[in-house]
C-alpha cells in the first residue's frame, strides 16, 4: 500500500505542481526550502485545502474526493496542538474514539510506554514541555491507527536537546507502522537520519525523487539542498571500536571512515553524512599521504563529475570511492591547480573531527 | 428612617414585577441562545457574501430606538400582521399582551450582547486546534461540540450573563409591543413608570430603581468573571 500524490494549484503567482510517491516501510523526505509548497503538498493529502485539482490514492483507492476527518490520515504538526481542556489521556484517546474500532487499550499501553508519557496522562497540556507535548502529540496520531503518517516539520519548534530527546521515537516509526510515511523538513541533517528515500521540492515543482542516498550524492541539486550543509550519506557498518583512542571505524563500500566513538556493538548499520566542504582532495595515493597527514580517514576514488558556480569561487566535486559516491567542495583555484578532471584519480581526506554525532546516527 | 425605606420590601407589586423580570429575560436569553451560537461561530469563522451587512443586522437593536424595535415587532408579530396572524391561525398563538411577547423582544434586543460575547470567545480558539481535531476524525458538528463549546463556555455564559442583565432593564421594545399589564408584562422599568405616573409614587419608585442598579452591578460583576475564567481556560 502506498501513497501516490498529484497536485495541481495556484495560489496567485505560485503554482504547485507535484506528483511523487510515499512507499510504505520506510520514511519519504519532502524536502525543500520555505515557500517551495511543502505545506500546501500537506495540507492537501490531508484534506485541509481543496487544491485545484488532485489525484490522491491511498493504496489504489482515490481518496481526494473523502472529507479530512474520514481520510485517516495521521498528520502530526509542529506545533503539538493539543486540545487545552483535555488531560494527555484524554487527547491521546481523542481520535482513536472516532475510530470505527474504538479505543484499543492494548495499543494504548504499548504507546504510552514506547514514548515513555506514562506519568504525564492526568496532566493538562499547559504545563507540558516542547518535547513532552509533542511526545503525546505523536502517541495521539498512533493511536488512530493512521492508514498513512504524515510529518509537518515536528522538530521545528524544539531546541536541540528536545530535538535529541524525540528523533529516537521518530527514527523507531517505520517498525511501529508498516504505512506510508512523509515527513516535511528543510533540516538536511534531520532528513539524512530519518529519511530513506527523499522528494525535493523547488518552487512548487519536483526537482528530485529517489533513495535519499542517490539525492544527495548528485550535483545538481546543491542549489537546493544548500550549499553549506551539503554533503553526501554513506550507509556502513561499524567495524570496530578502539577505545583507547575513543574512535569508531565505519567501514563501507569503498573504504573506511574514523568518527568519534560510537554507542553501539560492532557490526551496527551506521549512516554517515560527510559535508562536501569537509572533504579535501589530493592528487597522491592515500599511502603516500599517510605518513604526513593528522587526518584519519584517506579514501581513493575517481573524479566522476564537476560543477562550478559560474561566478562564484567554488567548485563541486563528486567522487566515486568504490561503491560510493562523496562529495567535496574545493575552491576553483584549487582544481586548476591540481588539474582536476573527470577521471582524474584522487583522494578524498576526512577530518574525523567534522563528524560529529549529529552527522554519524546508528540505524 | 433607612429601615424605614426598606419596611415590607419586598412588596407584592416588587416581587411580581422582580420575578416577572427573570422569567421574561431569561426565557428571552435561552431562546436566543441557540441563533447566536450559530451567528457568532459563522461571523468568526467563516466568509461568505454579505457578512458585514449580517452583522450590521445583527448590532441594529444596539443603534435603534427600543420603540422602533418594538415597533417593528408589533408589524411582524401582530395579530393581524404576516407572521403573527400565521401563528394565531396555525397554533392558536399569540405574542401581543403576553410574556412571551416581552421574551421575545428581550430576545431581539440583547442578541447582540450574546453575539458578540461568542464571537470573541470563537475568535480566541486557535483554528489550528478545529484542523487537528478534523485530522484526528472529527466532523463539523463534533469539533463544535466537543472542542469549541468546551472552550468557548465562559464566554458563552459571560454574554449570556451580560445579555440577560440588559434585558431585566428592558422598556421601550416591551411596553410599545406588549403593553403594560400587571403580573404579564410589566417588568421591573415597566413598574418604575407606573408608579412614577401617580402622584406620591417617587419612594416606590426609588425602591425599585435601586433594586435595578444593583441587579445590573451584580450582573456586571458576574459576566467579568466569567469573561477572566475564559481567558485562564484558554490559556492566555
Amino acid at each position: 500500500m502506498s501513497l501516490e500524490v498529484r497536485l495541481r494549484h495556484r495560489l496567485g503567482d505560485f503554482a504547485l505542481e507535484a506528483d511523487f510517491s510515499v512507499p510504505r516501510g520506510g520514511v519519504t523526505a519532502l524536502f525543500g526550502n520555505s515557500g517551495s509548497g511543502k505545506s500546501t503538498t500537506l495540507k492537501a493529502i490531508a484534506g485541509l485545502i481543496r487544491p485545484d485539482e488532485a489525484t490522491i490514492r491511498l493504496g489504489g483507492t482515490g481518496i481526494e474526493g473523502v472529507p479530512p476527518h474520514r481520510r485517516r490520515i495521521g498528520l502530526m504538526f509542529q506545533d503539538s496542538r493539543l486540545f487545552p481542556h483535555l488531560s494527555v489521556r484524554q487527547n491521546l484517546v481523542y481520535g482513536a474514539k472516532r475510530a470505527a474500532e474504538g479505543v484499543d487499550g492494548g495499543l494504548l499501553d504499548h504507546i504510552v510506554g514506547m514514548l515513555g508519557i506514562g506519568s504525564l496522562l492526568d496532566r493538562r497540556p499547559r504545563g507540558l514541555s516542547g518535547g513532552e507535548a509533542q511526545r503525546v502529540a505523536l502517541g495521539r496520531t498512533l493511536m488512530t491507527k493512521p492508514r498513512a503518517l504524515l510529518l509537518d516539520e515536528p522538530m521545528a519548534s524544539l531546541d536541540q536537546p528536545r530535538k535529541e530527546e524525540i528523533l529516537p521515537y521518530l527514527q523507531r516509526l517505520p517498525e511501529e507502522a508498516d504505512i506510508p510515511i512523509l515527513y516535511v523538513s528543510h533540516v538536511l541533517d534531520e532528513v539524512s537520519r530519518l529519511a530513506d528515500r527523499m522528494v525535493v521540492l523547488d518552487r512548487g515543482k519536483v526537482a528530485a525523487e529517489g533513495d535519499i542516498v542517490d539525492v544527495l550524492s548528485r550535483l545538481d541539486l546543491f542549489p537546493l539542498t544548500g550549499r553549506f550543509e551539503a554533503g553526501a550519506l554513506i550507509d556502513g557498518a561499524i567495524q570496530v571500536h578502539d577505545p583507547t583512542t575513543a574512535l569508531s571505524a565505519v567501514a563501507f563500500d569503498g573504504g573506511m571512515i574514523w568518527v568519534p566513538a560510537l554507542d553501539a556493538p560492532e557490526g551496527s548499520p551506521v549512516r554517515l553524512r560527510i559535508r562536501a566542504r569537509d572533504v579535501l582532495l589530493a592528487t597522491r595515493t592515500p599511502d603516500a599521504l599517510q605518513a604526513d597527514l593528522s587526518a584519519n580517514s584517506l579514501l581513493s576514488g575517481t573524479v566522476t563529475g564537476m560543477r562550478a558556480d559560474e561566478k562564484g569561487p567554488f567548485l563541486e566535486v563528486q567522487v566515486t570511492c568504490g561503491g560510493t559516491k562523496i562529495l567535496s567542495r574545493i575552491t576553483r583555484r584549487s582544481a586548476q591547480r591540481l588539474g582536476l578532471a573527470e577521471g582524474s584519480p584522487v583522494t578524498a581526506v576526512v577530518k574525523t573531527a567534522t563528524v560529529d554525532r549529529r552527522l554519524a546516527s546508528v540505524r | 428612617m433607612l429601615s424605614d425605606f426598606f419596611s415590607g420590601f419586598p412588596s407584592p407589586a416588587e416581587w411580581e414585577a422582580l420575578t416577572l423580570s427573570f422569567k421574561i429575560s431569561g426565557v428571552g436569553v435561552l431562546a436566543a441562545l441557540p441563533l447566536a451560537l450559530v451567528t457568532g461561530y459563522g461571523l468568526a469563522r467563516w466568509r461568505f457574501p454579505g457578512k458585514a451587512l449580517v452583522e450590521a443586522v445583527v448590532h441594529l437593536p444596539l443603534i435603534l430606538p427600543p420603540v422602533v424595535m418594538g415597533y417593528l415587532l408589533l408589524i411582524s408579530f401582530g395579530t393581524k400582521a404576516p407572521i403573527g396572524g400565521w401563528l394565531l391561525e396555525t397554533f392558536g398563538f399569540r405574542f401581543v399582551f403576553s410574556w412571551t411577547g416581552a421574551a421575545l423582544a428581550v430576545a431581539v434586543l440583547s442578541f447582540p450582547f450574546q453575539v458578540r460575547a461568542i464571537r470573541l470567545a470563537v475568535e480566541g480558539i486557535d483554528p489550528a486546534l478545529e484542523e487537528a481535531a478534523a485530522i484526528l476524525g472529527a466532523g463539523a458538528l463534533d469539533r463544535f461540540l466537543t472542542l469549541i463549546l468546551p472552550l468557548a463556555i465562559p464566554g458563552i455564559l459571560a454574554g449570556a450573563v451580560t445579555a440577560f442583565t440588559a434585558g431585566l432593564g428592558e422598556f421601550g421594545a416591551i411596553i410599545t409591543f406588549v403593553s403594560n399589564i400587571p403580573g404579564e408584562t410589566r417588568t421591573l422599568p415597566l413598574a418604575i413608570y407606573s408608579v412614577l405616573q401617580s402622584p406620591g409614587g417617587e419612594l416606590a419608585a426609588a425602591r425599585l430603581a435601586l433594586l435595578s442598579i444593583t441587579l445590573a452591578l451584580l450582573g456586571l460583576v458576574l459576566a467579568e468573571a466569567l469573561g477572566r475564567r475564559a481567558q485562564r481556560r484558554l490559556g492566555l
